[in-house]
């Protein structure tokens, strides 16, 4: 499997059909994500990078070409093989960090595990996961509104780790917190890309950006 | 599936209904009523089924041979039969011999106007051979009143009301006569209905008014097995030449009650499966609003893996845990309706039922009502949520990210 790129799009290009007309996202895209790169999608708004990470995560599918993560081509996969493959290999940080409001901070990075692997040590996993993540263990039993943005975002990443993840895909990691925070949170993505873990991350900001290996420039649906 | 998985969807079901208490408790309350209405008025359906049963099921020894109506419906009730003619002395000794040894029993029903102090009225006069008296009721005090003598006998229910006893005086048709006995309370029958009657011998009805023959004639068969044939020979003895008499055997009769009140019975539940309509829709109506404000949130769960069938599962349950509660509760309320809607309804009817109001509660039927009820309002939640849950569960993982 190491030999394998773990993300590898195929002359993709995605169509939105709205009513105003056909909107092409990408357009004719092909690249390769090896395992243990750290990736930085750089563009201006609109100009495809969510369509790109939405098309990596498995979120969706391409209206043509070909997308292989760990090899496998997933276009024509189920919707039930792709939501395992998203639980499996695939972990999310979301700008808006995402957490489900009705859980603690513990259950919030327990339910993955909980889907995954249905069984009672999903608890301790997720204790030993969210430690990781410099969390203060009296804030574990906190619902996520109970919780500053830095500390959401830390249940998320630990949310993304629990299941170990080859992948973990960022949308704007920092864009909803302060600079100091910020710099916190993407130290702890750098410990885990230098832990092996594959990371793309989408973002505007070139300091956010600098902590990535390799930068992708995307305009109008085309790599520059 | 493990403890552990279904034990978050469902606690995430808890916590969201939860969340939205007084939304919830409000769908609940529909369920409530729902469930309330199936099981009451079904038990009130099968408390009436049984009051009839109880009528006729006394009864069922009986043949009634009444003056052939063209317009008859064949209902003993039906008012157009007091209209009718009468059967003759001929027409009895006819009858007489169709049925060999089964005893037959010609009536009149009069009606006087009885008084009894200042109080007085019209009421129904069942005219019979003092012999036969015995045969048709049971006497609760005094005496059955003798040829002769001119004593009157009178139903139970007219006793209780005007405080009549063996030896009391009322008038019937201006003629100050003596009670000599109160007949046994036997509610609603399809030959005769002597509660709030007053009975007389057939010589002192004679002796006062100069009709010929008999409003109807009762046949009292033996053996059950009997009444078919019964029956067959008095159509064969009367109705030979041409159509003079109707003869109805009380297993017709019950047919019509039962008709009757399997009518009445799916009428109420029909009624009660509206309201419990009417509920579900108000389900359906909340889930639609929490599957709509919880967009995000199900597209971050399909995001992180959770499968379209466990965000269904999901919502399934709050539909499920509204039902089971709003029927529960429903359920133990319509223990106590239907007690006393059962007990109202026999109240109403008859008075002698009214005691056994308290055992129908517990019949079999009342409880596979309140059961059905129940079962009727979890279902109808379950599927009211299944529009809802499987919407959350089709929407794209993207759209629902992206919704605001």
């Amino acid at each position: 499997m190491s030999d394998e790129p773990v993300i590898r799009f195929d002359d993709v290009s995605k169509v939105y059909s709205l009513p105003g007309g056909d909107v092409v996202a990408l357009d004719h895209v092909t690249l390769t994500v090896e395992p243990g790169e750290f990736v930085a999608v750089m563009g201006p708004s609109g100009s495809g990078k969510s369509t790109l990470l939405n098309l990596m995560g498995c979120l969706d599918v391409p209206t043509s070409g070909r997308i292989f993560i760990n090899g496998e081509e997933i276009s024509r996969m189920s919707d039930d093989v792709l939501t395992r493959l998203r639980r499996n290999h695939i972990g999310f940080i979301f700008q808006q960090f995402n957490l489900i409001p009705l859980l603690s901070a513990l259950e919030n990075v327990e339910f993955p595990v909980v889907l995954t692997e249905r069984r009672g040590e999903s608890r301790e996993r997720a204790i030993r996961v969210l430690r990781s993540m410099d969390l203060e263990e009296e804030l574990f039993s906190h619902k996520p509104s109970e919780l500053s943005g830095g500390q959401q975002q830390r249940v998320a990443i630990a949310r993304a780790l629990v299941n170990e993840p080859e992948l973990l895909l960022c949308d704007e990691p920092t864009g909803n917190l302060d600079t100091k925070t910020g710099t916190a949170i993407m130290d702890l993505l750098r410990l885990e890309n230098g832990e092996g873990k594959t990371i793309v991350m989408v973002t505007h900001d070139p300091k956010v950006a600098e902590y990535a290996h390799r930068h992708i420039r995307i305009v109008d649906g085309r790599l520059v | 599936m493990t403890d552990g998985y279904r034990t978050i969807l469902a606690s995430l079901a808890v916590r969201n209904l939860r969340r939205h208490a007084v939304r919830s408790s409000l769908a609940t309350v529909g369920i409530v009523i729902g469930v309330i209405a199936v099981a009451s008025l079904g038990i009130m359906g099968s408390s009436l089924s049984a009051l009839f049963g109880g009528l006729v099921s006394d009864v069922s020894d009986t043949v009634l041979v009444t003056p052939h109506l063209a317009a008859s419906s064949g209902d003993p009730f039906d008012p157009r039969n007091t209209l009718a003619s009468r059967l003759s002395e001929r027409d009895v000794a006819e009858i007489e011999k169709a049925v060999g040894q089964n005893r037959v029993i010609p009536m009149i029903r009069a009606s006087e106007r009885v008084t009894v102090g200042d109080t007085g009225g019209y009421t129904q006069v069942y005219v019979l051979p003092a012999e036969d008296i015995p045969f048709l009721l049971e006497k609760e005090a005094g005496l059955y009143p003798q040829t002769t003598s001119s004593g009157v006998m009178v139903g139970a229910l007219l006793a209780d009301e005007f405080d009549l006893h063996p030896g009391s005086r009322i008038e019937v048709g201006g003629e100050n006569v003596r009670v000599v006995g109160i007949a046994a309370e036997r509610g609603m029958g399809i030959d005769i209905n002597p509660d709030y009657a007053v009975i007389v011998t057939e010589a002192w009805y004679a002796g006062r008014h100069d009709e010929q023959g008999y409003s109807q004639v009762v046949v009292k068969v033996g053996d059950l097995d009997e009444v078919g044939e019964v029956k067959a020979a008095i159509e064969q003895q009367l109705n030979r030449r041409e159509e003079e008499v109707d003869v109805l055997d009380s297993r017709e009769i019950l047919e019509i009650y039962y008709e009757t009140s399997d009518a009445i019975s799916v009428f109420l539940i029909g009624i009660g499966a509206v309201s419990l309509f009417v509920a579900s829709v108000s389900i359906l109506n909340v889930m639609i609003i929490s599957v709509t404000e919880r967009t995000r949130e199900i597209g971050l769960m399909r995001s992180i893996g959770a499968e379209k069938r466990e965000v269904m599962v999901m919502f399934l349950y709050e539909s499920l845990i509204l039902g089971i509660a709003g029927s529960v509760v429903g359920g133990l309320v319509s223990v106590v309706v239907g007690y006393y809607v059962t007990a109202s309804v026999a109240g109403f009817l008859t008075g002698f039922v009214a005691a056994d109001g308290g055992t129908a509660i517990l019949s079999p039927a009342a409880i596979g009502y309140i059961v059905f009820g129940v079962l009727f309002g979890i279902a109808a939640s379950v599927i009211a949520g299944l529009y809802p849950a499987w919407k959350a569960a089709q929407q794209s993982p993207i759209e629902a990210l992206r919704y605001e």
